[in-house]
C-alpha cells in the first residue's frame, strides 16, 4: 500500500500545523529514541522563526504529504539529546551493516509506515533505502514535488534492508548504549562474513565492534581478516580485551600474530593472558615463522601407543572443543616419543578393543620442528596428508601442522 | 646503537610496505596530456620554464600529503567523506563532473597509445583495441596485489625519458641555472604554458585515488610517517621526470629551432636526429604512460563514484554483485578507446573541453578536502596545524587561481576555433 508510506526525503520540508491549521513551520529532523521502541519516530525537529521546536508523536494528528497537523501546542525548544537517535544527522549518508546482507552499505534514504494508533498517526521506521532509487528521490528533493518523484522512481526497482536488519555503527560504547545498539545480530554472522564486514569499515568503526562483542566470536572473526590488518587492530585494543581475544584464537596462528607486533606491544598482551595459553603461544613464539615449528599447533589429542579405541574415544569426549578440526590421534611411548598416527574415522569401524597402534598408517611421516615450510609443503601434497606430526630433536612430539595451515601459507605466495 | 639500527631497520621495513599509492599516483600524474605539455614547454621555450618545476612539487606535495592523511586516519576515502559530511547532492554534482574529465582523459591517453605505436609502425585499428582488451582483463582479473606490483613495474619504466633526456646532450649549465631562477614574461603563449605546467600537475582524480589507494593498502595512523615519505619522494620522482622531458626537447628542438609540436609523438620525432635510441626511448615512455594512466583512470572513476553514492564497488565482486561499478568502469573504456578510432573526431576540443572541467571541479575538491582534514571530529590530533593550514591555504588558493586562469584561456581558445 504505496498510500501509508513516507519517505525521509519527503518528511524533511513537510510543512507543520497548529490546532487552527495555523504554519509553525517545516521538519527539519526526525528522531527515534531507541531506549524506548527501536522503531518509532519518537520526535519531530521542527525549525521555525528562531529555533527550533520539538513535536513528539503524542502532539500529532495527522500526518500525509499535505503537512504534519497537531493536536497539541505545547511544544518545548529543542535541545540536544543523548538518547536520540536524528535520522538526518546520524544516519542519513552514513555506513551500517546490512546483517541480512552481510555486508556495509551506505544509507540514502529511509522508508516510513504511517499507520493509526490511539487516535493520531505514527511513523516507524520500515526499511533503510540503498541503491539508485533512493539516490534519485535525493537528488529530486525540494525541486520536484514529491508526487512526481514517486511516478518517476516506479520505474526502477527498490534495493531496501529492513530496519531490523540495520546494525548502526557507533564507535563511542557510552552513546552505544544510550542508543540501545546490540551487536548480538552481528555475532550470529559466520566469523568469515563478519571479517569482511569489518575490512569494509574505518579503524575507529572496526575497533569498536571487536571490542564490544563477545571475545570468542572477535577471536573467530580476527583470524579471518587480512594479517596486515589484524596486526593494527590488535594494538589498537586496550591489552586486556585484546589479551582475552588472543586467549580465543588458535595457539599458532596467535603465535604468528603476536611475533607480528613490535615487541612492547605483544609483551604487554601476554602480560594480560591466562598462565596456559600463554606459555603454549610463549613456546611457539621461539619457533621461525617459515619453520615447521611456526606452522604448528599445539592443539592435538596424543594417546600411549597401547591404548585401545574405547580409550581414544574417551578422550575425544574430554577434547570435545577440538572435534571440528580434528582428524588424526597421535600415539607416543612414556617418553612422548611420536610412534604413530591414527585417522579418527577408522575408530568407528574396529571394535572397542582393537590396540590403536594396529590400526595406524605407515608409513611414519614427521618432521623436526626446524623443517623448512617449502618441505613440509611437500609431504602434504606427496602423501596427500590432512594432519602432519611435528617432533623435536629428541622425536617427541612437538605439534601438528593441518591442511588448513599449508592452504594460509600457500595463498600467501 | 643497536637498538637505533633495529628502529631503523624496522622504517626501512615499513617504508617499503607502504610503497605503491603516492608512487603510482604521482607517475600517473605524467601521462600523455602531461608529457604533451612539458614537451611543448621544452620545444617552445627550451630551458625557460623550467623554474615553475619547485613550486609545483611543492603544491603537489602539500595536496598530496593531506589526502593520504585523510585516507590513513580515517580509514575511508575521499568521496565516502565528502558524502558523510556534505551530503548527497554535492557528491552526485561532483561525481557527474567527475566521470566526465576522466572519461575525456581516458580519451587522450588511449590516443597516447595509438600515436605512440604508430610511431613503431602499427596502427592503431590494432593497438587500441588490443590496449582496452589488455587494461580491461588486468583490473578484472587480477587482485590488488598483482595489479599493484604490474603498476610499479611501470612507474619502473619512466626511467626511459632520463635516459633519453641524457643522450639528447643538452646543455646541463643552462639547465641548472633555469630550474632556479624564475623567468617572467609578459607573453601570453608564455604565460599560458607556464599555467599549463601547473594544470597538468594537479588533477582531481589524483585526490581520490590517492586516498583510496592508501586505505585499499591498509595504511594506518601509525605507519604515516613512512607513508608521507612516500608520497613526498613520489611527488618529486614526478618532478624529476617531468625535468628530463622539458630538457630533452629543449636540446632536442628548442636549440635547432623554437616551435609548436602537435602531440607528444611529435617531440619523440624531434628527437631522431640525437639517436635513434633516444627516439625509441621517448616513445615507450610515452607508451607505458598513456596505458598505465589508461589502465588507472577508469578503475579509479569506477571507485570513487560507486563509493560516494553508496554502490557496491571492488574488483574483489562480482559482476552481478556490482553492476553499476563493473559498467562504469567498462564503459570508461569502451567509450575512450572507441572515440580515438573515430576517424575526424575533434579530439583537441574534447581535451580541451576536459580541462575546462577539471579547473571547475579542482577548487571544490581542494576546498572540499582542506575543510575535512580540520575536522575535529574526524581527525582528532591529526587535523592540520595552524602554520600548515596557512600554507595548505595559500597552495589551494594559488591552484585555484591558476586553474581558472586556464580554464578562461582555454574557453577563449575554443571560442576561437
Amino acid at each position: 500500500m504505496a498510500e501509508n508510506l513516507l519517505y525521509l526525503t519527503e518528511l524533511v520540508g513537510l510543512k507543520v500545523y497548529d490546532t487552527r491549521s495555523r504554519r509553525i513551520g517545516r521538519v527539519r529532523d526526525a528522531a527515534l529514541v531507541p531506549l524506548i521502541d527501536s522503531s518509532r519516530v519518537d520526535r519531530f525537529l521542527v525549525g521555525g522563526g528562531w529555533a527550533w521546536l520539538t513535536v513528539r508523536y503524542d502532539q500529532v494528528r495527522s500526518i500525509s504529504l499535505d503537512g504534519i497537523y497537531l493536536q497539541d501546542e505545547l511544544l518545548t525548544p529543542y535541545h540536544s539529546d543523548e538518547y536520540m537517535l536524528r535520522l538526518v544527522r546520524d544516519l542519513l549518508d552514513q555506513q551500517i551493516i546490512d546483517v541480512s546482507g552481510r555486508k556495509v552499505v551506505r544509507v540514502t534514504d529511509v522508508t516510513f509506515t504511517v499507520s493509526r494508533e490511539d487516535g493520531r498517526d505514527v511513523l516507524r521506521v520500515l526499511e533503510v533505502d540503498i541503491g539508485l532509487r533512493s539516490v534519485l528521490r535525493r537528488l529530486c528533493q525540494g525541486i520536484i514535488p514529491p508526487r512526481w518523484v514517486r511516478r518517476i522512481q516506479q520505474r526502477i526497482p527498490p534495493n531496501s534492508i529492513r530496519w531490523e536488519f540495520c546494525n548502526i555503527v557507533e564507535a563511542d560504547p557510552q552513546r552505544r548504549l544510550r542508543l540501545n545498539i546490540s551487536h548480538a545480530a552481528l555475532e550470529k554472522l559466520h566469523p568469515a562474513d563478519l571479517a569482511d564486514i569489518v575490512e569494509e569499515l574505518g579503524p575507529e568503526d572496526r575497533e569498536a565492534i571487536l571490542s564490544a562483542i563477545d571475545s570468542e566470536v572477535a577471536a573467530e572473526t580476527l583470524s579471518e581478516v587480512d594479517p596486515k590488518m589484524q596486526v593494527s587492530i590488535l594494538e589498537s585494543l586496550d591489552a586486556e580485551k585484546a589479551a582475552d581475544i588472543v586467549e580465543e584464537m588458535a595457539p599458532d596462528e596467535a603465535a604468528d600474530l603476536l611475533a607480528e607486533l613490535e615487541e612492547e606491544a605483544s609483551a604487554e598482551i601476554l602480560q594480560e593472558m591466562e598462565t596456559e595459553p600463554k606459555a603454549e603461544i610463549q613456546e611457539l613464539l621461539e619457533f621461525k615463522e617459515d619453520s615447521a615449528g611456526g606452522l604448528m599447533n599445539t592443539e592435538y589429542v596424543a594417546l600411549s601407543e597401547r591404548a585401545t579405541v574405547a580409550d581414544a574415544v574417551t578422550a575425544l569426549k574430554g577434547n570435545e572443543e577440538l572435534l571440528e578440526s580434528l582428524n588424526t590421534i597421535f600415539l607416543v611411548d612414556e617418553e612422548g616419543r611420536f610412534k604413530g598416527a591414527v585417522p579418527v574415522a577408522r575408530l568407528f569401524i574396529y571394535p572397542e578393543s582393537t590396540e590403536l597402534r594396529a590400526l595406524a598408517g605407515e608409513p611414519l611421516i614427521r618432521v623436526n620442528v626446524n623443517e623448512r615450510q617449502k618441505r613440509v609443503i611437500e609431504l602434504f601434497d606427496k602423501y596427500n596428508l590432512l594432519a602432519l606430526p611435528v617432533v623435536d630433536d629428541d622425536d617427541r612430539l612437538a605439534g601438528v601442522i593441518t591442511a588448513d595451515d599449508v592452504i594460509s601459507v600457500l595463498r600467501e605466495k | 646503537m643497536i637498538l637505533m639500527l633495529k628502529r631503523l631497520r624496522y622504517h626501512i621495513a615499513v617504508f617499503f610496505s607502504v610503497i605503491g599509492p603516492g608512487f603510482i599516483t604521482a607517475m600517473v600524474d605524467n601521462d600523455a596530456g602531461g608529457i604533451y605539455t612539458y614537451s611543448q614547454a621544452g620545444a617552445r621555450w627550451g630551458y625557460l620554464p623550467l623554474w615553475t618545476l619547485l613550486p609545483i612539487t611543492v603544491l603537489l606535495i602539500v595536496t598530496q600529503e593531506m589526502c593520504s592523511r585523510m585516507g590513513a586516519v580515517t580509514g575511508k576515502g575521499l568521496s565516502d567523506l565528502i558524502r558523510e559530511e556534505f551530503g548527497l547532492r554535492p557528491t552526485f554534482l561532483m561525481m557527474t563532473a567527475l566521470v566526465f574529465t576522466n572519461l575525456t582523459n581516458v580519451m587522450a591517453n588511449f590516443a597516447g597509445i595509438a600515436s605512440s605505436l604508430e610511431l613503431f609502425h602499427i596502427s592503431r585499428y590494432i593497438s587500441v583495441p588490443v590496449g582496452a582488451v589488455a587494461v580491461w582483463l588486468l583490473v578484472v582479473k587480477g587482485t590488488y596485489r598483482s595489479v599493484e606490483r604490474v603498476f610499479l613495474f611501470a612507474c619502473a619504466i619512466y626511467v626511459c625519458y632520463i635516459i633519453s633526456g641524457i643522450m639528447v646532450r643538452p646543455n646541463w649549465t643552462e639547465a641548472a641555472i633555469y630550474s632556479v631562477r624564475p623567468v617572467l614574461m609578459l607573453d601570453p603563449a608564455y604565460i599560458t604554458i607556464v599555467i599549463g605546467l601547473v594544470g597538468t600537475s594537479i588533477a582531481p582524480w589524483m585526490q581520490f585515488y590517492l586516498q583510496a589507494a592508501v586505505v585499499e593498502k591498509g595504511i594506518t595512523a601509525k605507519e604515516y610517517a613512512e607513508s608521507r615519505i612516500e608520497v613526498i619522494v613520489g611527488c618529486i620522482a614526478m618532478t624529476v621526470i617531468a625535468f628530463f622531458i622539458i630538457v630533452a626537447c629543449a636540446g632536442a628542438i628548442w636549440t635547432v629551432a623554437p616551435r609548436d609540436i602537435k602531440d607528444a609523438a611529435d617531440a619523440a620525432l624531434g628527437l631522431k636526429p640525437f639517436g635513434e635510441y633516444a627516439f625509441l626511448l621517448f616513445a615507450a615512455g610515452l607508451f607505458n604512460a598513456s596505458l598505465f594512466a589508461a589502465c588507472i583512470l577508469p578503475l579509479s572513476t569506477a571507485y570513487t563514484v560507486c563509493e560516494g553514492l553508496g554502490f557496491e564497488s571492488g574488483v574483489n565482486r562480482s559482476f552481478r554483485e556490482a553492476p553499476i561499478f563493473y559498467w562504469l568502469f567498462t564503459l570508461l573504456i569502451v567509450i575512450g578507446a572507441g572515440v580515438v578510432l573515430m576517424p575526424n573526431l575533434p579530439l583537441v576540443t574534447v581535451i580541451l573541453l576536459s580541462q575546462v572541467i577539471n579547473g571547475v571541479l579542482l577548487p571544490f575538491v581542494l576546498i572540499f578536502m582542506i575543510l575535512l582534514v580540520n575536522r575535529e571530529g574526524l581527525m582528532g590530533e591529526w587535523k592540520n596545524s595552524r602554520a600548515y593550514n596557512a600554507i595548505a591555504w595559500l597552495a589551494v588558493v594559488i591552484l585555484i587561481g591558476m586553474t581558472l586562469a586556464l580554464v578562461g584561456i582555454t574557453l577563449r581558445d575554443l571560442l576561437a576555433a
